[in-house]
């Protein structure tokens, strides 16, 4: 059995994830997309593998690998559709409302005054999104119709073509906090609970994580959450709403977790590796069955 | 780690030396711990560093 792990850049996660391979004795190339030609026609190489994770913090590349991959047959860890479901904020919510799963309420528009009929349809305060982006960028609290009014302006001025779609969610009233689940193969591993006292809680925005026990609530929506994208690997951040319960207010299909192993004392890495050797090892024993 | 088999290279802002626990791979990032940059293994042999770049649009999780 062959795995091959992609990337861009090689950060604490990528070697923490090769430290594990080789700790399990597991076979892996790491591959750097950025010297990677590839051939939609040919696997060449890529047939070695059973299965390829893909660990790159660029997106664009991470979509450009995994579609090619996928469409030489390559087994891709996360699929193709878990990532394009992941990574469009538009496209998580409604594989989340397909799939029953409560998140906040949103309008989409694309047009500046459409926007701000979004905006208010939502009420004050709204948080308008870009639809691709991570790590807090971009994410704005509109408190009135003045700020609702430049802000969209403003958008459709400076922004690129993507900054042209309003993607507007209902301002949940959560205490300072959010919580994330990491979900290995389907099942919830780990949780974290984020504190800060700006209202946008991200740890690459200083906020401080602690671990936190996995209750049947939280194993119950990350669970479902992984199913409606059929994500393999995904991080599924949880808003509490003082009425609704538990929202899901994002899904992350390249999960950070070198913050989340110490506190939370479960070898995220680990689990990441041995669950990709077993895809591939489920592979490579069927290719053997067939042939 | 004091015991490296990979020869050290040095930081592009402050010319420390930057030890690897084990030969970097391309695209590796490694921290300065003593100008506190972050840095890029942009060839590893020999084993060369620069500046990791700004983020950028399409970056995150
Ligand atoms: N509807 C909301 N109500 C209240 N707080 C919110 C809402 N949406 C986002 N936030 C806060 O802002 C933070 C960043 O938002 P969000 O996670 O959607 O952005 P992101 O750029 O995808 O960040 P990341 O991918 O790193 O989690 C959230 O972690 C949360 O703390
Ligand atoms: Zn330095």
């Amino acid at each position: 059995m062959r795995l091959a792990m992609t990337y861009t850049r090689l950060r604490t996660e990528e070697r923490l994830l090769l430290d594990a391979f080789e700790g399990q004795g597991i076979d892996v190339d790491p591959i750097d997309l950025r010297s990677a030609v590839f051939d939609p026609a040919d696997a060449g190489d890529w047939r070695r593998y059973d299965a390829v994770l893909d660990r790159s913090v660029s997106l664009t590349a991470t979509l450009t690998a995994v579609r090619v991959l996928e469409g030489l047959g390559v087994r891709c860890i996360n699929p193709l559709s878990a990532v394009e479901a992941c990574s469009d904020k538009l496209a998580t919510t409604i594989a989340l409302l397909r799939a029953g799963v409560p998140t906040p309420a949103v309008r989409v528009a694309t047009g500046v005054e459409s926007g701000l009929v979004a905006i208010e349809a939502i009420g004050y305060p709204a948080v308008l999104k870009p639809t691709v982006g991570s790590w807090g960028r971009l994410v704005a609290r509109v408190n009135d119709r003045d700020a609702a009014e430049a802000l969209l302006e403003h958008r459709a001025t400076l922004g690129s073509a993507q900054q042209g779609v309003f993607y507007v969610q209902e301002h949940i009233d959560k205490p300072d906090r959010d919580i994330r689940v990491f979900v290995v193969g389907g099942e919830p591993v780990a949780a974290i609970v984020r504190h800060s006292a700006h209202w946008v809680t991200n740890t690459a925005r200083g906020a401080t994580a602690e671990g936190l026990e996995l209750t049947d609530a939280l194993r119950s929506i990350a669970r479902r959450s992984a199913k409606a994208v059929g994500a393999d690997l995904v991080a599924v951040d949880l808003l509490e709403c003082p009425r609704r319960g538990l929202l899901v207010n994002e899904l992350n299909h390249s999960m950070e977790f070198r913050n989340s192993i110490t506190t939370t004392g479960v070898d995220i890495p680990g689990l990441i590796a041995r669950y990709a050797a077993s895809i591939a090892d489920t592979l490579r024993a069927r290719e053997a069955a067939s042939a | 780690m004091l015991e490296t088999t990979t020869p050290p290279a040095l930081c592009p802002e402050c010319d420390a030396e930057i030890r690897f626990a084990r030969p970097p791979l391309n695209g590796e990032i490694a921290h300065c711990s003593a100008c506190s940059a972050e840095l890029e293994v942009t060839c590893t042999q020999p084993i060369r560093l620069e500046l990791a770049p700004e983020v950028e649009e399409d970056w995150g999780e």
